[in-house]
């Protein structure tokens, strides 16, 4: 892990999360609509799993012994449709019709439209459970597969994400690793305002989680938790990443409004600008 | 179309060739663990969930054979629903139980969103539908339950008559593939379908077809149906009687077969009459073959306390409620 070749990686990753962020502000910009900056934020995180955790195969979305990523924050869906892309799951043509009528890029993930897709979300506190199934199931069949949930933090306001975390930890599910993408932002408001979700940390771990405080956006901060969940044994890890809505650009930041609006093309060509630095 | 229509009443074909004649009992509920049980012995795919009623749904059964593949999630039906999805992922088989108050109320959204709307092969299997949960009351009597899960697109919808039907249909959607409500009661009721009946998704049983009237039933209410139609035909009216066990998809040949020959259909639900079965044969036959229609079942009301035979008779569900009725209708 100390290796230059790690090194190298980490340089690459960081690349690869940069051209995921302009991807999104391009299809979000033509699609004139979506949530640009909890897919902003989390494009680091969806980056590390795509491009170094996860083992799947674009070529063959159903591949038995994959790694499993569920976007519970379902409105996230343009940094996924990213990375399905540029993994090759798709041409990345298509991503210019998300939104649009007819697009198997749905304005939230749908299963049934499009390859690489496990489960339909977009309804808040559900991709937990649905995770806990896949992890329950792979163990049951042996498989050596990881499951990866992402959730929001605003989305852990849901009560069901507490029902399904109480599950994860009393079934062990040490094949489990949940993410949270810590931006402090929901649409309302600060989080910290709206209905306070602190302190997050304690309350995984009270909850039988091992939990992970990282900066979401350090690279090697999430491949090194990535690694260390998976080499925990006998329960659940969460990953709380702590994170800036918008990142990337500048003007996007820490803005609430941003939450739910596209960016309009004047703003999508200086952030490219910025971005390409 | 004609070839099942009798010149003069014919004996009851229940009452005459096997079904036992109502006069044995059973649960649906005991009948559904039975047949979980048999099945997990031939299928490794089946997983079963609870919500920690696994001895009132009869799941405990499986549990105590098969721990393994039994999952009790506590109470927290949102994330039952939400497990079973998951498990359903891996390909596995899962049938996920509690109250259908719960199962249906609880987790609609759940239901909707991760079953019904990603078209996961997962089924539902409710125990303790209806007023006849009893003394345990309103708050634990679902009587909305076909409402809100037949509006859900890819959902199958059943509810059997008896035992013997549940049995069948429980061996019936395991063989299906994608989301499945099965509705069943706590109280013991007769078992009424003949020996040589089997269940297809679909196809509704036609006992009789009258030509005075005819009652689409569902549930415990097909029984009742039956002695209704029993006493009619003894006061020289005509009157079938067809289970419509599966709600959705509806069996509309055979619901248009009895609409024509008869003057009036009544329907009876152990269930609201908004929504439910009554609802499903006036939306189908207003449209294609107006006739006309009573709906028995429970009146834009809550249930309450009491025995299962005194809520049945207080909320208008017995045979002499279904006489009076047709009686009226054909006046």
């Amino acid at each position: 892990m100390k290796s230059n070749v790690f090194e190298k990686d980490i340089t690459v990753l960081r690349e690869k999360a940069k051209t995921l962020r302009m991807e999104i502000l391009k299809m979000l910009t033509e699609a004139g609509s979506g949530h640009t900056g909890g897919s902003l934020s989390a494009a680091d995180i969806v980056t590390a799993l795509y491009f170094y955790k996860m083992r799947h195969h674009p070529n063959d979305p159903k591949w038995i012994e994959r790694d499993r990523f569920i976007l519970s924050k379902g409105h996230a869906a343009p940094v996924l449709y990213a990375a399905l892309a540029l993994s090759g799951y798709f041409d990345k043509s298509l991503l210019l019709t998300l939104r649009k009528l007819g697009s198997p890029l749905q304005g939230h993930p749908c299963s049934r439209k499009l390859p690489g897709i496990e489960i339909s979300t977009g309804s808040l506190g559900q991709g937990l459970s649905i995770a806990n199934g896949i992890a329950i199931g792979l163990k049951l069949d042996s498989l050596s597969s990881r499951v990866y949930c992402l959730l929001g933090d605003g989305e852990i306001q849901e009560g069901q994400v507490w029902e399904a975390a109480m599950t994860a930890s009393h079934y062990n599910l040490d094949n489990l690793c949940a993410i949270i993408d810590n931006n402090g932002l929901q649409i309302d408001g600060h989080c910290c305002d709206v209905m306070c979700v602190e302190p997050i940390v304690d309350k995984w771990a009270a909850f039988g989680w091992h939990v992970l405080d990282i900066n979401g956006h350090d690279m090697k901060a999430i491949v090194g938790a990535l690694n260390e969940a998976e080499t925990l044994k006998g329960k659940p890890t969460m990953i709380v990443a702590r994170t800036v809505k918008g990142k990337g650009v500048s003007f996007f930041e820490g803005k609430v409004e941003y939450h739910g609006l596209a960016p309009t093309h004047e703003e999508l060509e200086r952030a490219l600008k910025e971005l390409e630095g | 179309m004609g070839e099942r229509i009798q010149k003069t009443n014919p004996p009851l074909p229940p009452f005459s060739k096997g079904g036992h004649g109502g006069i044995i009992k059973i649960a649906t509920r005991d009948a559904y663990g039975e047949a979980l049980l048999e099945l997990g012995k031939k299928r490794q795919d089946i997983v079963v969930l609870d919500a920690d009623l696994s001895g009132s749904t009869k799941t405990g059964k499986f549990a105590k054979a098969f721990p393994e593949r039994f999952f009790n999630i506590g109470v927290s039906e949102q994330d039952l629903i939400g497990t079973a999805g998951g498990l359903s992922i891996t390909g596995k088989l899962p049938f996920a139980s509690t109250f259908a108050v719960f199962e249906t109320g609880r987790a609609w959204e759940q239901i909707r969103q991760t079953v019904c709307y990603s078209n996961l092969n997962v089924k539902l299997v409710a125990t303790h539908s209806g007023i006849t949960v009893g003394e345990d009351g309103a708050s634990h009597q679902a009587i909305e339950d076909v409402a809100i899960m037949r509006v859900l697109p890819n959902m199958t919808l059943i509810v059997p008559a008896d035992g013997y039907e549940t049995k069948q249909v429980i061996n019936a959607i395991a063989d299906y593939h994608g989301p499945v409500y099965v509705r069943l009661g706590r109280s013991k009721v007769p078992v009424v379908m003949p020996d040589d009946y089997e269940f297809k998704i679909g196809k509704a049983h036609t006992f009789h077809l009258g030509k005075d009237a005819n009652i689409v039933a569902m549930g415990i209410m097909v029984a009742v149906s039956l002695e209704a139609s029993k006493i009619l035909r003894n006061e020289g009216l005509d009157v079938g009687v067809i289970n419509m066990s599966t709600v959705k998809p509806l069996d509309t040949e055979t619901l248009l077969k009895a609409s024509k020959i008869c003057r009036l259909i009544v329907t009876a639900e152990e269930h609201s009459t908004i929504g439910g079965l009554g609802s499903a044969v006036s939306e189908f036959l207003s449209e294609t073959n107006p006739t006309r229609i009573i709906r028995i079942g429970i009146k834009d009301d809550f249930g309450c306390s009491g025995t299962s035979e005194e809520l049945l008779k207080l909320y208008g569900l017995t045979a002499e409620d279904i006489v009076k009725t047709i009686k009226e209708g054909l006046k």
